[in-house]
């Protein structure tokens, strides 16, 4: 598990149902499917496809990382694993289930913002501030 | 809800509401949306009235499902097309060569059913992909390493059936070479194990390929005569460490000995991985770039372009080499040392003027910190990191929707590199064709065969349907220039398996011939995988 996915786990078990729209359940089950499915071309790091072409695309103006993005709706993400785009491929039900797919929507659309809210409380605990 | 071509709506109705029975409702599939999903998403024939299209899914979770399926689609003459995990992109994907057929999708059998670790054997279902067994491994510290493709999101037995390769030693990078005993579900929904496993309480199915008598699982390969539901395979023990050595060559007419060399150095076993052959002054491999140095300079050259004994003067006054290989070692890291050594004597006795660079000595297991830095299916790490290659970059901000991959087998020799650069060369001009992985003209083959080359050129899908369109005519006519001077595919997508097919016509189609009379006998309703590799069944011959 990668640090941002335990920070945002953190977020999302420490600050609660208030500011979480989703359980940690969910989150837990979204990431998963992240890790099984999208990281290698959406991962951190040189030798991921689909991380290099959203730099590509967007110049910095929106993060590469999909973990970072803080402006992916669910249905935005339904529709790339289902339709694809360019080299992505879409997914299908035997691979990612309508029920893995609300998971990972779930967890992608809030992933940025949590993991912000996980840097804010690492950045607290240090005595660092909230940056 | 599309029907198959000659099947009656109503009794097409009834054999889907039987396929449910078994599968369970929600793992049919005919709403457009869902079998949306099983279009070839890079296709070239993409959007066109030629596209290969499914007409439902059926996704069994067992064998004894497959048979069940496979018993009813043979009651209705139901058109049926097995896929593993349907990621055999850029030769065929998810969508069946017949339009119309019900695809049978096999992702949910993904069961590692055994794992020996001291017999270095594994056997699996369908659905088990690369990244899948690659996890199982690491989560139960497995030491065996795995053989992969570049993309690792493929089935093992798919990609097998289909003469997959990687890059480990000889005997585990050809895929199909590997494997050891098969499951089959044959088109009557009967039960057959090959091998070994044609004995009843058999204790060495994954030990011993043969059994007795006729060895069969070949015909299940490119085929369409049963359902695989099972395949073990060989899996190579952890070595202790990895090495690499690369030989440098700088005259064009050196590629001949290079190639010989190279060939000694594999075939004695003394280099147990992949050679790799490529050109720093051609660049045309695909892990080993032009030289920065050669790309510059041609950009300041009329054309872009200049002779290739211009080329060859460039890269001696700059000394960039002509010809590479590289060479691979696993095991013990003083033998790759000492063979190292030894080759580097064969190649400066047999090359004048060859330099030599040695790689990294790379320690089994793999930490965590060493992945970046390496080809990761060279150590058995799966990835998708080949896509880079037709996805946005900075050099290529346009992206592409695919690819669709033209791959002649050549002799190993230096001769047949520059005989067939020039006889594909000429029709890549002629029809304006780019290779989209090497974007230069010359084309270095791949050794994943152990006695053989393979010369991989893959070009754009665009969904452009005039575009793609000339893609397909200049392919096929690639791949008939190609058969008269004796080179042949070694696999192809469903859009050409057809023309790839009818150029193995030795005396006269004797080949396909023998493959349709065996159709007849073992799927006598022709009712799976109509047309896979250029195999139709009877009703369909002639008509297609």
């Amino acid at each position: 598990m990668s640090l941002r996915s335990l920070a945002y786990l953190a977020a999302a078990l420490s600050l609660g149902a208030s500011v979480c729209a989703f359980g940690a359940d969910e989150a837990a089950r979204g990431h998963t499917v992240f890790e099984q499915w999208c990281v290698a071309c959406h991962g951190e790091g040189p030798g991921h496809p689909g991380t290099g072409a959203l730099a590509v695309k967007y110049h910095g103006t929106k993060p590469a990382l999909l973990e970072q993005r803080t402006d992916l709706t669910p249905a935005i993400i339904k529709f790339y694993v289902r339709n694809g785009y360019s080299i992505m491929t879409p997914f299908r039900k035997t691979e990612i289930t309508d029920a893995q797919l609300d998971a990972l929507a779930a967890y992608l659309s809030n992933a940025g913002r949590a993991a912000g809210r996980g840097g804010a409380a690492r950045a607290a605990a240090k005595g660092q501030g909230s940056g | 809800m599309k029907v198959p071509p000659g099947v009656d709506a109503g009794q097409f109705a009834q054999a889907i509401a039987q396929f449910k029975q078994i599968v369970g409702e929600e793992w049919v599939f005919t709403e457009d949306a869902d079998v949306a999903l099983y279009r070839d998403a890079y296709s070239i024939l993409w959007g066109t009235p030629e596209e290969r299209l499914a007409s439902a899914a059926v996704c069994p979770q067992s064998t004894e499902e497959v048979q069940r399926v496979v018993r009813i689609a043979n009651t209705y003459r139901i058109p049926i097309y097995p896929i593993s995990c349907g990621r055999n992109l850029g030769y065929g994907g998810s969508a069946p060569n017949y339009s119309g057929s019900v695809v049978l999708d096999l992702k949910r059998m993904n069961r590692i059913l055994s794992v020996d670790e001291a017999r270095a054997h594994v056997l699996v279902e369908p659905g088990v992909s690369y990244f899948d067994l690659y996890r199982h491994f690491q989560e139960h510290n497995v030491r065996l390493v795995i053989d992969t493709p570049d993309p690792g999101w493929g089935s093992l037995i798919g990609n097998a059936l289909d003469h997959g390769g990687g890059y480990l030693q000889a005997p585990y990078r050809n895929h199909f070479d590997s494997h050891c005993g098969m499951e089959v579900v044959l088109p009557n929904g009967e039960l057959l194990r090959t091998g070994m496993g044609a004995l009843p309480g058999a204790q060495s199915w994954q030990d011993y390929k043969f059994g007795v008598g006729p060895w069969i699982d070949g015909i299940f390969s490119q085929s369409n005569f049963g359902v695989v539901t099972k395949m073990g395979f060989w899996v190579m023990p952890m070595p202790d460490a990895f090495f690499s050595g690369t030989v440098f060559a700088y005259r064009r007419d050196d590629l001949s000995a290079m190639v010989e060399e190279m060939n000694y150095a594999q075939y004695s076993d003394i280099s147990n991985g992949m050679p790799f052959l490529a050109s720093p002054l051609y660049g045309g491999s695909t892990l080993v770039p032009r030289d920065q140095r050669v790309v510059d300079y041609l950009a300041t050259q009329p054309g872009g372009d200049v002779s290739d004994e211009q080329l060859q003067a460039f890269g001696k006054a700059n000394r960039i080499p002509y010809w590479s290989v590289i060479l691979k070692f696993y095991g013990a890291e003083r033998a790759l040392r000492e063979s190292w050594e030894y080759c580097k004597q064969k190649f400066a006795a047999k090359v004048p003027g060859v330099t030599f660079q040695d790689g990294t000595m790379w320690k089994f297991p793999l930490r965590e910190q060493d992945i970046p830095h390496i080809h990761k299916p060279e150590f058995g790490v799966p990835s998708l990191d080949m896509f880079v290659r037709g996805a946005r970059t900075p050099a290529h901000p346009q992206p592409d929707w695919g690819h669709i991959w033209f791959s002649p087998i050549i002799p190993r020799t230096g001769e047949a590199i520059f005989e067939a650069n020039r006889v594909i060369t000429q029709i890549l001009t002629d029809y304006d064709l780019t290779d989209s992985y090497r974007r230069v003209k010359f084309s270095v083959p791949s050794a994943y065969w152990s006695h053989s080359f393979v010369l991989i050129y893959g070009f754009a899908v665009t969904r452009v349907p005039e575009k793609d369109r000339k893609t397909v005519e200049g392919i096929k006519m690639l791949i008939s220039e190609c058969a008269k001077h004796g080179w042949g595919e070694y696999r192809a997508a469903p859009a050409l398996q057809e023309t790839v097919v009818n150029a193995y016509s030795f005396n006269n189609h004797a080949l396909l011939h023998f493959n349709e009379t065996l159709k007849d006998a073992i799927d006598p309703n022709g009712i799976l995988s109509a047309g896979r590799y250029g195999i139709w069944p009877k009703h369909l011959r002639n008509k297609t």
